[in-house]
């Protein structure tokens, strides 16, 4: 896919987007309400209506071939990069959803296991030892120090004794 | 002025607490730290770190943003130098010359011109913070919400006229993250208002540190890994000799360049003061005006030392200005300045003019800060050169995942929702895309920032004016500043029309 046809791509979805928007906001009043001044809606309905315009002056300049976006035949993501981009992305995907189940510090391991070992070749050695260390800072950090209860899963019953020592 | 100089001194009783001591020294090493990354600068690090702040006070946590933030602007310079990559757009044309000096051996005689001309940069400006700032508070303590809402139309419309991004996509990039920040509940009426997909998690509205940490923490990075994968993440780190000795003959070899930073720190403080304009312009500028006082232009850009000086006092300078309209106004000038002034909304402070008086402490301590953490960052900046190099031999596939961890529990942190972890995500990927295209990121942070202060501000004066928008106009403050407002807004449709006059003429 060229840089062009991606420019093309992304302002038709804004623009589908700002319909959406654009619906979603008259399920308040747009108008004019005495004593009340502008309904709850009029805000974000004329904000999304200058998007849709936005997109449409995207697309017009995409005819007309104006501006160095609009012209680009270069690809819009190469293929080694797209692999390199989108498996980052994805672990990030699947780290958050495992969060609610095996909660962030089964997920967490996983991540940097995959990130260091796969992703960055490093040796097992190293990677085994960040991602058992990290989450220990972390949870140190984050839910001694700060308080701040990070999501648990199925693994909840094992952190009552810890909270214990700790509270 | 003995008034200032009484609040300043209260200011620097706050600082001199042992912990806001502490949350200095350590927010100038983070920052540093981020900053010398390459690709990661001050916005980065803000937004990334502003849910480690939930536990100390607001001073506190203000302190050591701000820390991090001027940490950042020193860290910049060290990639821009070993490495040849600006750490962040603010570092770039510390490149030009940093990088040539660096390849001859003298990697080390740049460092610290740059944390010299930073540390003058940062003083300079902050002394004329100090005294600038309360006046102009003073003034805006008369305004009301038409001034309000004509001032956020004027920090919106320099981007559109001086952004230098394309038209519709900088519109689309303000109003996108004006709707963004509607979602939730209509203030007014109390309505549920916009729950997208019926999805209850939008119930609560967006933090902004969701979109803001899905652009410059997660987005950011998927660049980062991008331009990695692209340049067989492989980079040139440039040898440097660091002595006690060498260190001195460079500080003295300094001495010859202070005309350079002067000129650097003034323009960089008052193009930063300018919304959508700020440090980098600012140091691209005060790079070019270096060249034109120079006696010898032609050695610019083959290593020589007042082109790193002269960036770098500009970009602290203006850093330190971007601050200024963030406390007086309630109206940040860049991303960074959105954030924090996100954060004291968070930590439950008011934004605007009454801060002065209100949080006289708040206020005060943080330009007390800002005076620390400039010496602190240049102390720990020189003496530690050689611990930075080292960093920037650390691997990105380390460094990149612990940076992931943090942005997923810097989303998660504000609001204790997995919805927004999702959201962030979401953001982040579809913001990676967007940049692609060349979609202008920071002026949506600053509106979903703005947002929630933009809308109630509009409709009451609405209210006052019973539907009539002349209301902005035919008041003392309001109307110049709309008038302003407008003019940089139509600004891209002059030059337009004026090409096109042009055109025909010559044709």
């Amino acid at each position: 896919m060229t840089v062009r046809t991606a420019e093309l791509l992304m302002a038709l979805m804004m623009g589908i987007f700002s319909i959406y928007l654009m619906h979603k906001s008259v399920e308040l009043p747009i108008g004019w309400i005495e004593d009340e001044g502008p309904g709850g809606g009029a805000w974000p309905f004329w904000l999304s209506s200058i998007m849709l315009i936005s997109c449409i002056g995207i697309i017009y300049n995409w005819f007309r071939k104006k501006g160095p976006i609009a012209t680009s035949t270069k690809t819009y993501i190469q293929s080694h990069v797209l692999m390199e981009v989108s498996s980052v992305a994805l672990a990030l995907i699947i780290t958050v959803a495992l969060f609610s189940f095996i909660g962030i510090y089964g997920a967490l391991p996983l991540f940097l296991l995959f990130y260091l070992r796969v992703l960055g070749k490093h040796r097992w050695l190293l990677s085994i030892t960040l991602a058992t260390l990290i989450p220990i800072i972390i949870f140190y950090f984050f839910e001694i120090t700060l308080k701040i209860i990070l999501p648990k899963g199925i693994t909840e019953p094992l952190f009552i004794p810890l909270y214990k020592m700790f509270f | 002025m003995l008034e200032i100089l009484g609040l300043l001194a209260d200011g620097f009783t706050v600082v001199f607490e042992p912990q806001n001591l502490m949350l200095i020294i350590g927010g100038c090493a983070l920052g540093l730290f981020i900053g010398a990354m390459p690709g990661l600068g001050s916005v980065n690090g803000v937004a990334i770190l502003l849910p480690l702040t939930f536990l100390v006070p607001p001073t506190g946590a203000i302190i050591f943003l701000a820390a991090i933030y001027y940490g950042a602007m020193y860290g910049g310079a060290i990639s821009s130098i070993m490495l040849g990559i600006p750490g962040a757009s603010t570092a770039v044309a510390t490149t030009f010359d940093g990088r040539p000096l660096a390849k001859q051996g003298m990697a080390d005689k740049a460092l610290t011109g740059a944390a010299v001309a930073s540390f003058v940069g940062g003083s300079i400006s902050v002394v004329l913070f100090t005294f600038f700032a309360p006046p102009l508070a003073h003034i805006a303590l008369v305004f009301g919400s038409p001034e309000e809402f004509a001032l956020m139309m004027l920090a919106f419309a320099t981007f559109v006229g001086l952004g230098g991004d394309d038209l519709f996509k900088t519109i689309f990039s303000i109003a996108i993250g004006l709707v963004l920040s509607a979602i939730g509940f209509d203030i007014i009426s109390g309505e549920p208002r916009l729950v997208l997909w019926d999805i209850t998690g939008f119930l609560h509205g967006i933090n902004f540190l969701v979109l803001a940490i899905g652009i410059y923490g997660i987005g950011e990075m998927l660049w980062t890994v991008e331009e990695n994968a692209l340049g067989g993440g492989k980079s040139m780190l440039s040898d440097a000799t660091v002595t006690v000795a060498r260190t001195f003959a460079n500080l003295r070899e300094l001495v010859s360049s202070w005309k350079t930073m002067v000129m650097g720190s003034v323009l960089g403080y008052f193009v930063g003061i300018l919304p959508a304009a700020g440090a980098t312009p600012g140091s691209l500028m005060s790079y070019g005006i270096a060249k034109q006082m120079s006696k010898d232009p032609d050695s610019f850009g083959e290593g020589n030392l007042e082109g790193v000086v002269a960036p770098e006092a500009a970009n602290n300078a203006a850093s330190t200005g971007s601050m200024l309209p963030m406390l007086t106004l309630g109206i940040p000038g860049s991303p960074t300045t959105a954030i924090l002034l996100g954060g004291m909304v968070i930590w439950g402070l008011e934004p605007g003019p009454r801060l002065f008086t209100d949080h006289s402490e708040f206020v005060w301590g943080l330009i007390a800060s800002l005076y620390a953490a400039n010496l602190f960052a240049v102390i720990i900046n020189i003496a530690f050169i050689p611990v930075f190099i080292q960093i920037l031999k650390t691997p990105f596939t380390i460094l990149a995942p612990i940076i992931f961890i943090l942005c997923l529990i810097g989303g998660y942190a504000p609001t204790q929702d997995m919805h927004d972890v999702w959201l962030m995500l979401v953001f982040g990927i579809v913001g990676y895309l967007m940049r692609k295209l060349d979609y202008p990121l920071a002026p949506a942070v600053l509106a979903i920032v703005l947002g929630p202060l933009a809308e109630p501000a509009l409709r009451q004066s609405l209210i006052i004016s019973d539907g009539s928008f002349a209301i902005f106009f035919n008041r003392t403050y309001s109307g110049p500043i709309m008038i302003a407002a407008l003019l940089f807004l139509f600004l891209p449709v002059f030059k337009m029309a004026y090409e096109k006059i042009r055109n025909k003429v010559s044709s």
